[in-house]
């Protein structure tokens, strides 16, 4: 049972608060996008054991949608930030490095 | 006019804590961003009371803000007034982006009452209510409904949810209220 | 026999004595026994019946980890299965009844399959009752199921309360020991909020039991002094009767306690579910004694060592008047000096080992206790209660040497640390090999948020055995943990007497060489009947993995989850693979530590709360007013409003009837009704919806569809334009909330520099849905608002009063019929309705539900999201190419409908039925072809998707998806039901009323 920083209201919400929303940084591809294109933004995600972005919503409070960076096999959080952004963090993404030296994640690390 | 009547219609039950219909209630809810002078001055003009901070709730029910996300507040005050001060807000606001919407009648506000009534939010809400400070709203989950919490001081504390289950909140409320299972 | 000893009894008050009963039979015990001690003093070991074999059992341990003490309490509302005596406390009125067993505990006939235990071996029941195929249903099934459960399912609805309780602390405490009590001293102070919890009703844990010293003063008196201590300290809540149940991420802990189960009727809930939030944790759970493997060890009056103890000296019983002690380790050697300075008989003590015991050993020689050195026990004598053992040489395969006759053999194979908790989130364990034991390896704590270690370990749960050594290891726990938990630790020092102990000596088998006949009587699990030979015989058939013998042989698989039989059955497998324990490993522990109440789970929720039900402002009306209720997501809707002496059905026709030739009115409340404000706020919903909203004319209404990326129709409704830039959204009743999320996921996340906002309005409008040809005359009548075909258009809207309330007006309709929605605000909800009803009279108006709804809608042909869709169903598949938009570059959807799949001519359409019978098509009637598919099946073309008697043309119509249906009109379709016969359906126009719309436009 997670707890995940909403860094817009500032609450440490109960995992019961929150919904989650898959995958983060996903790039939309509309009309005139190619079949793989269109199959790789609506199917095919990462699954990784480790280093993660996702997606949460905090619905049972401010309402706000925000990205969380975690480990998905210690569960460890490495940081909460804004929705309104295409990458995570070079803040953070130091921080993932400090703590899984090597760490890659679809096009970062 | 014909009377206008609250879900609960006025119910309470006394348990070792009160829980009460606080009747009705006007509400504004506003999305725009609230650091904008007019924002803050068309809010104003209708509650008498300033922005709040992150989280804060300014007054109280008969003129109050409340801060619900980082751009959404919530307007309290007399329900007579709502339809006229929307409109004031409104117009106010004109030249603004941003969204005034009544729902007082949306929602339900309840009052609890008592020495205990921390510990009886603690019985239906993940939110650690114990170290809620006055004055700070708590948007949460409240068992299995979204709602909003804050203590106006000590032994009072307010709830606001949707109104459609004001008779599953109530109930909720008053049983996790009932003489017998005080926790301390 | 097992009685009350005259004196002694801590935990017991003499002066208040309580009666119970057991099987019917009235028996009486004090206040503060358990049911265990209780029985006990009234002589009653015998209390079960083992799950596969039905042999007697009696009580063998003192605490949560009794495999045998499983009863019935209770009956009617207040019944609960599975009780174990153990942790039941004893109340004025219980009423117990021993479980799994048939007729009677005494006589059992199921007892014969122990006779036939050489043909039950491990793995029985899938070796025996795979072939041949056709005796499971009627032979195998049966005869496991009647011999198969324990306990029985209560029958009444729960007539107790239970509920939740969300606790937040920086540091828990599990375990009120001597261990959890040393460690929460150094919170004292710290500024933490602390909660320290123990399972039982009693603080201190074994110390007082063994007759330990603490701070040169007696164990009762330290725990009493301390626990007064961390009362009295502001920072530290203490709370008995509350088991950590659970560990979990993030520091969530399920704690489970128990209020009302030992005062019945004072009005309390029986269980609370404390669901913390720690920052830290810290485990004092203690250790668990370990049974011994040999012949005989479960006939009843083998017990626990530690338990025979507990009983004398807690509760001031004595499981008998013969106690032969059998042990591998120095702690056992207690037990006998507690019996004998009770003044019952201990004619032995076997140890295992060959140079005995240190300290204790001398004292009990001291007291006249003989001590047999490098002995076993070859053998227990005895069938529903030991009447005496065999001894043999611990070195041999188990030749009897001598007899001794006992009542009672009080065994201890040594300790294991109640690791559980620690394992529940991840934390590993070491092999210790010299107490042979796991304990949790500090250097692999489960991991909390931040990737710290969130739980440790204090006391003999962390493997420090000897008092001496838990007060030490306590301390500097509880320092660390404060620290962890980021307090200030307070400094403590507490001291007990090292004592000079012997090693213990791993015994897994008694005698080390025991033979097979012996190994078949060895029992490791009481409870599911697992013995040393079935261990040993699922090794050879090559279940190496501990994981799959525990599968295969049920060891610790039954309500006790092995807390006695795990180490031992995984020594026996070891031993058997040859290969050293912790290569073996151990199996997964999970929460929760001791099975906890359904109730305690589901709290409060249950009957009038089980869930939320939404409930419009009509909703009491309605329930007054003969409303038959139908679940609409958590709202309730009217289905239809009976009068009385009316069915159902004909309710519903009625309804139609009146509605289409009279007046009817709908609670339409339900419909989301989104605000959507900005300069984007066209641009927006023109994405959202397949169609054009953006061009939508300030005062009018247009219908929508909401499709998924996928492109599959997910909502639709009529968007009302409000001003320039403001429009309303109506959703379907189930859609408000995530299609009012939907929204705002695409603002907050893909399209955050559109100038859009959203709040969600549904429940401030009542809406009603005044529909029928004398909707507008009742209107007028009411007064206000200019209703007329002018003023307010078909697909137009219209702000004002009507009957002096507020409100806003929608010519829409959705039966075909002059309809007006109107949203009021909804607090007048119940007046407007009131009003409407009282000036209808004249005109025949009847509130009508949503299934005369559904039919005039079907009679019309409109789509309903859920019926015609069901999220495979893309618009144009319901012939809804009119509402997608040929000029918009995107939507939502759009690319996902031009994939191939989508565009497949072969797509079912949608298309009217008609039954040529005039009957009602089955729901969910499919259409058979020629021919079957690989599997031998019907080939299919197309189904039903909604079907109905409709009133106004007196016969079965429905909708359905066929196959090329548009081009197929006429053609007949053969639908199978699932009576064998078939209905047959002539494709038509799905519009079957009304098709030009003149009623609507008036």
């Amino acid at each position: 049972m997670l707890t995940l920083n909403c860094p817009y209201c500032g609450i440490a919400a109960d995992e019961t608060e929150l919904s989650p929303g898959g995958q983060a940084h996903l790039k939309r591809f509309g009309p005139g996008s190619s079949e793989d294109e269109f199959e790789g933004y609506l199917f095919m995600r990462e699954n990784p054991r480790g280093v993660h972005f996702e997606r949460w919503r905090h619905s049972n409070g401010c309402g706000k949608w925000f990205h969380a960076a975690r480990c998905t096999s210690t569960l460890e959080v490495f940081g909460t930030y804004s929705a309104q952004t295409v990458e995570p963090p070079a803040e953070l993404r130091k921080t993932i490095s400090e703590k899984r030296p090597g760490w890659s994640w679809g096009e970062f690390s | 006019m014909s009377e206008a009547v609250t879900a609960l219609n006025g119910a309470a039950s006394d348990g070792y804590v009160r829980v009460e219909d606080a009747g009705l209630c006007g509400m504004i809810s506003l999305r725009g961003d609230l650091s904008d002078a007019k924002v803050k001055k068309a809010c104003k003009d209708v509650s008498g009371q300033g922005m709040p901070a992150v989280r804060g709730i300014a007054g109280g029910l008969d003129g109050g803000i409340g801060w619900m996300s980082p751009d959404e507040a919530l307007i309290l005050l007399p329900y007579a007034e709502a339809p006229a001060a929307t409109a004031r807000m409104e117009i106010a606001l004109k030249t603004v982006h941003a969204l005034v919407v009544e729902v007082s009648d949306a929602r339900a506000v309840f009052t609890l009452r008592g020495e205990a009534v921390r510990e009886v939010l603690a019985k239906v809400t993940p939110a650690d209510i114990a170290t809620l400070p006055v004055g700070e709203l708590r948007r949460t989950r409240v068992a299995q409904v979204a709602g909003a919490v804050w203590l106006s001081d000590e032994t009072t504390a307010h709830l606001i949810c949707f109104r459609s289950v004001a008779d599953y909140m109530f109930e909720l409320l008053s049983r996790s209220a009932m003489p017998g299972s005080e926790v301390r | 026999m097992s009685t009350r000893l005259a004196n002694g009894g801590r935990l017991v008050n003499r002066d208040r004595a309580v009666s119970f009963s057991f099987n019917g039979k009235q028996m009486r015990g004090f206040e503060g026994d358990t049911l265990a001690s209780a029985l006990l003093a009234g002589d009653q070991m015998l209390v079960g019946r083992s799950f596969k074999y039905h042999r007697p059992r009696g009580i063998v341990a003192s605490g949560a980890e009794e495999p045998n003490g499983l009863v019935n309490l209770g009956s009617g509302d207040m019944f609960e299965p599975n009780a174990r005596v153990t942790t039941t406390e004893v109340f004025d009125g219980l009423q117990a009844g021993s479980q799994n067993h048939w007729p009677s505990l005494e006589f059992d006939v199921g007892a014969v399959n122990a006779k036939l235990s050489r043909f039950l071996p491990a793995g029985f029941y899938y070796k025996m009752f795979i072939h041949p195929r056709p005796l499971w249903k009627h032979v195998y099934e049966p005869f496991i199921r009647q011999s198969a459960g324990l306990g029985k399912a209560p029958k009444d609805r729960d007539g107790e309360r239970y509920e939740h309780f969300y606790a937040h602390v920086d540091l828990l405490i599990i375990g009120g020991g001597i261990a959890g009590l040393v460690a929460a001293k150094a919170a004292i102070g710290s500024g933490l909020r602390v909660l320290v919890v123990e399972q039982t009703a009693a603080w201190g844990g074994r110390a007082p039991v063994d007759g330990a010293e603490i701070d040169g003063m007696p164990a009762d008196q330290w725990v009493a002094q301390t626990v007064a201590e961390l009362d009295a300290a502001e920072n530290i809540e203490m709370r008995t009767r509350l088991m950590g149940a659970g560990v979990y991420d993030h520091g969530y802990v399920l704690g489970y306690e128990r209020i009302g189960d030992h005062q019945p009727g004072a009005s309390l809930p029986k269980h609370r579910l404390w669901r913390i939030r720690a920052g830290h944790v810290l485990t004092a759970t203690g250790a668990i004694e370990r049974p011994l493997s040999f012949a005989g060890n479960d006939v009843p009056g083998v017990m626990l060592a530690s338990a025979v103890r507990d009983y004398a000296v807690n509760f001031g019983v004595s499981a008998g008047d013969r106690t032969v002690v059998v042990t591998n380790n120095d702690d056992a050697y207690r037990t006998a000096l507690v019996m004998k300075e009770a003044g019952l008989d201990v004619p032995a003590i076997i140890d295992a080992r060959d140079g005995g015991a240190g300290a204790l050993g001398a004292e009990a020689e001291a007291a006249g206790i003989r001590v047999l050195k490098g002995k076993g026990i070859a053998k227990v004598k005895g069938g529903k209660r030991v009447t005496g053992v065999a001894t043999c040489a611990m070195a041999g395969e188990g030749t009897p040497q001598e007899e001794i006759a006992c009542d009672v053999v009080a065994m201890s194979g040594g300790w294991s640390p109640v690791v559980h908790l620690w394992s529940h989130c991840g934390g590993k364990l070491l092999w210790d090999e010299h107490h042979a034991f796991f304990r949790p390896d500090p250097e692999r704590a489960p991991t909390g948020a931040a990737g710290e270690a969130f739980v440790s370990v204090a006391g003999s749960a962390n493997g420090a055995m000897a008092l001496a050594n838990v007060v030490v290891d306590a301390a500097a726990q509880g320092v660390a943990a404060v620290k962890a938990a980021g307090g200030k630790a307070a400094k403590v020092a507490v001291k007990a007497e090292a004592e000079d102990m012997a090693a213990m000596a791993p015994v897994w088998m008694m005698p080390q060489g025991a033979k097979y006949e012996l190994r078949t009587k060895m029992w490791l699990d009481y409870q599911n009947d697992v013995k040393v030979s079935d261990v040993q015989l699922a090794a050879q058939e090559g279940f190496e993995s501990v994981e799959h013998t525990k599968r295969y042989t049920t060891l610790g698989m039954a309500t006790d989850q092995g807390k006695l039989s795990n180490i031992n059955g995984l020594a026996i497998l070891s031993d058997a693979l040859n290969q050293p324990i912790p290569q073996t490993g151990t199996t997964t522990f999970r929460p929760p530590y001791t099975p906890i109440s359904m109730g305690a789970i589901a709290g409060e929720a249950r009957d009038t709360i089980f869930q939320p039900l939404r409930k419009t402002p009509m909703h009491e009306w309605h329930d007054a007013h003969g409303a038959h209720w139908e679940p609409v997501g958590h709202w309730r809707r009217a289905y239809c409003f009976q009068q009385p002496g009316e069915s159902v059905e004909d309710a519903v026709q009625r309804e139609v009837k009146n509605t289409r030739e009279k007046l009817g009115l709908l609670d339409a409340s339900t419909l989301g009704k989104l605000i959507v404000k900005g300069p984007d706020a066209g641009k927006f919903l023109d994405m959202l919806y397949t169609n054009m909203m953006s061009t939508l004319k300030v005062g009018r209404c247009r219908y929508g569809l909401m499709c998924s990326e996928n492109g599959f129709l997910m909502d639709d409704g009529v968007v009302a334009r409000l001003s320039e830039d403001t429009f309303l959204c109506h959703t379907t009743s189930g859609g408000a909330d995530h299609i009012h999320a939907h929204m705002e996921e695409w603002l907050q996340t893909e399209w955050w520099d559109w100038k859009v906002w959203v709040v969600n309005a549904t429940e401030q409008y009542a809406q009603v849905a005044v529909v029928g040809p004398k909707a507008r005359k009742v209107l007028q009548k009411l007064g206000g608002l200019d209703v007329s075909r002018d003023a307010l258009p078909f697909m137009g809207w219209a702000e004002g009063e009507i009957a002096g309330i507020p409100a806003r007006a929608f010519r829409i309709s959705f039966s075909g019929e002059l309809s007006y929605e109107i949203a009021v605000p909804a607090n007048y909800g119940q007046a407007f309705w009131d009003k409407l009803i009282e000036a209808g009279e004249e005109f025949g108006v009847m509130p009508y539900g949503t299934e005369a709804l559904h039919i005039m809608r079907a009679e019309k042909g409109f789509i309903m999201i859920g019926d015609e869709t069901d999220g495979t169903v893309i618009p144009q598949d319901l012939e809804l190419n009119w509402a997608i938009s040929k000029k918009k570059e995107d939507f939502i959807g759009k690319r996902g409908q031009e994939r191939v799949h989508m565009t497949d001519p072969d797509r079912w359409k949608l298309v009217g039925l008609k039954t040529v019978d005039g009957s009602v098509l089955p729901d969910g009637a499919y259409a058979v072809s020629e021919g079957s598919n690989a599997n031998g099946q019907r080939n299919v073309i197309g189904r039903v998707t909604s079907t109905y008697h409709s009133p106004t043309l007196d016969r079965g119509i429905a909708m359905g998806l066929v196959k090329h249906g548009p081009d197929r009109m006429g053609e007949r379709l053969e639908f199978p039901k699932v009576d064998g016969t078939s209905v047959h359906a002539e494709i038509c126009d799905p519009v079957f009323f009304d098709r030009e719309g003149e009623k609507q436009d008036v």
